[in-house]
């Protein structure tokens, strides 16, 4: 199989080995949206050695920071990450689930006080069991799995 | 700030404090004694549905120690709520106080209302979740009426699904050196995520196998609203009753726990048994709440 080759951009980020489908939630947990001034592009089930069908996202003249695109683990926990400067890649890794997630996730217990008409912003410890991304409710305790589910 | 929200919050050593303080309150909570120690302090009670039991063992402790109580009733607290986030109520009831106990329908309600507090918070139950005053005067129990927590045998019958006191219990129980039964309909068992998290001795068995080895048999309620149908909670229901028979099985120093209220779980000719134990439990409330006061206040 013939692996796409991503166009080169000058400076900017590629987020590479996204899980297929994946990509639009990436651009959300990245805080990408309508208003963003960046070229943005995105190629999805692009054929992949290791993942069967991948996504990619390229940001252009944008150096996203760690912190933030280490959240992108809680869905695509393979991720890679190119950050380019001058059609080079200056930096490469892999993404790492953050410890403690504040927004983004939403508790899907609707007893939980973070689902309720008050001033709070949801907090999720994150762990990785069984290869598997799990976040916990810093106010109910209530564990999430499929994070994609939740995703705000 | 010291704030008690859940009991995870406490490492063993943190409990066995506050048991062996407890131990101390003990002369005071039967009058033997008289403390001033809380003296000019003010307990505000925020109770968002309501708990009479819970809200008078705290306002005893309080006023037993020289403190004051301010009781903000159910009633008042939801017209409060009505106008108001809990966190603004919060901000402002603590600012009249020196601690704060809460009850709350919602989960997690008690540890946001610590972090909008100036002063402690103390969680008397939020919704399904944590209900940390409980566990304490349960474990104290045992401590008094077996002579020890570590090495003992104990059954926990009943709901234990839904229960946040059997939660909790078991969470701590296993910070001590315990081995736990499981005696419950397979519709009302430990959520299996629950007891992944678990690191102790326990086992799901029939109370039959068990009942004539244990040093607690500890009964929380069975709801109806749990079942589709009456006849079948009936037939649940009676199955995991604690009656006469079953206490003539039960070893001779062996103690029967329940946090109360009991509706149908525990017969009433069992009261009259020297295994119940269930009002001296109880009374264990006040000392170990008054020790739970000092904690926090002083
Ligand atoms: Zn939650």
């Amino acid at each position: 199989m013939k692996e796409l080759v991503i166009s080169k951009i000058r400076d900017g980020t590629v987020i590479d080995h996204i899980n297929a489908g994946k990509a639009i939630l990436v651009l959300k947990i990245l805080g990408i949206d309508e208003n963003t001034k960046e070229t943005v592009s995105m190629v999805l089930n692009v054929p992949s050695k290791k993942m069967g069908k991948k996504d990619i996202v390229k940001v252009e003249g944008l150096f996203i920071s760690e912190e933030k695109l280490n959240k992108i683990a809680l869905i695509a926990p393979n991720a890679t990450i190119n950050l380019i400067r001058e059609y080079e890649i200056k930096k490469k890794f892999k993404v790492k689930p953050p410890e403690i997630v504040k927004g983004i996730l939403k508790c899907p217990n609707r007893l939980c006080i973070s689902n309720a008409k008050e001033p709070v912003e949801t907090i999720f410890y994150i762990s990785v069991k069984n290869g598997q991304v799990v976040a916990k409710c810093h106010y109910c305790g209530r564990n999430i799995s499929d994070l994609t589910k939740f995703i705000v | 700030m010291k704030h008690l929200v859940s009991i995870e919050d406490l490492s063993k050593d943190e409990i066995i404090k506050i048991l062996n303080k407890s131990e101390e309150f003990e002369d005071v909570a039967l009058g033997k004694r008289k403390s001033r120690i809380l003296e000019s302090k003010i307990l505000a009670n925020l109770f968002f549905e309501p708990s009479t039991r819970t809200r008078i063992s705290f306002e005893t402790a309080m006023k037993k120690l020289g403190g004051e109580v301010i009781n903000v009733s159910a009633q008042e607290a939801s017209s409060m709520a009505k106008g108001e986030t809990l966190a603004d109520t919060v901000r402002v009831i603590s600012n009249y106080c020196d601690a704060i106990v809460i009850r709350h329908p919602l989960e997690g309600a008690a540890r946001f209302a610590a972090e909008n507090s100036n002063v402690p918070v103390i969680n008397a139950g939020d919704g399904a979740g944590q209900h940390p005053t409980q566990t304490l005067l349960d474990l104290y129990t045992i401590k008094k009426e077996i002579g020890r927590i570590d090495g003992t045998k104990i059954a926990l019958v009943g709901d234990l699904k839904y229960s946040r006191t059997i939660h909790s219990l078991i969470k701590a129980l296993t910070l001590f050196n315990t081995k736990i039964y499981l005696v419950s309909p397979p519709i009302l068992d430990l959520p299996v995520e629950f007891i992944d998290e678990l690191d102790g001795d326990i086992e799901k068995v029939e109370l039959e196998s068990v009942i004539g080895e244990v040093d607690v048999v500890y009964v929380t309620r069975i709801q109806k609203e749990r079942f589709l149908d009456e006849e079948e909670y009936k037939k649940v229901a009676g199955s995991y009753r604690i009656t006469i028979e079953t206490v003539k099985r039960m070893k001779d120093d062996a103690i029967i726990l329940h946090p109360l209220p009991r509706v149908y779980e525990i017969a009433i000719e069992v009261d009259y048994t020297k295994q119940a134990r269930y009002f001296k439990q109880t009374f264990y409330g006040v000392p170990v709440r008054m020790s739970i006061l000092t904690e926090v206040m002083l």
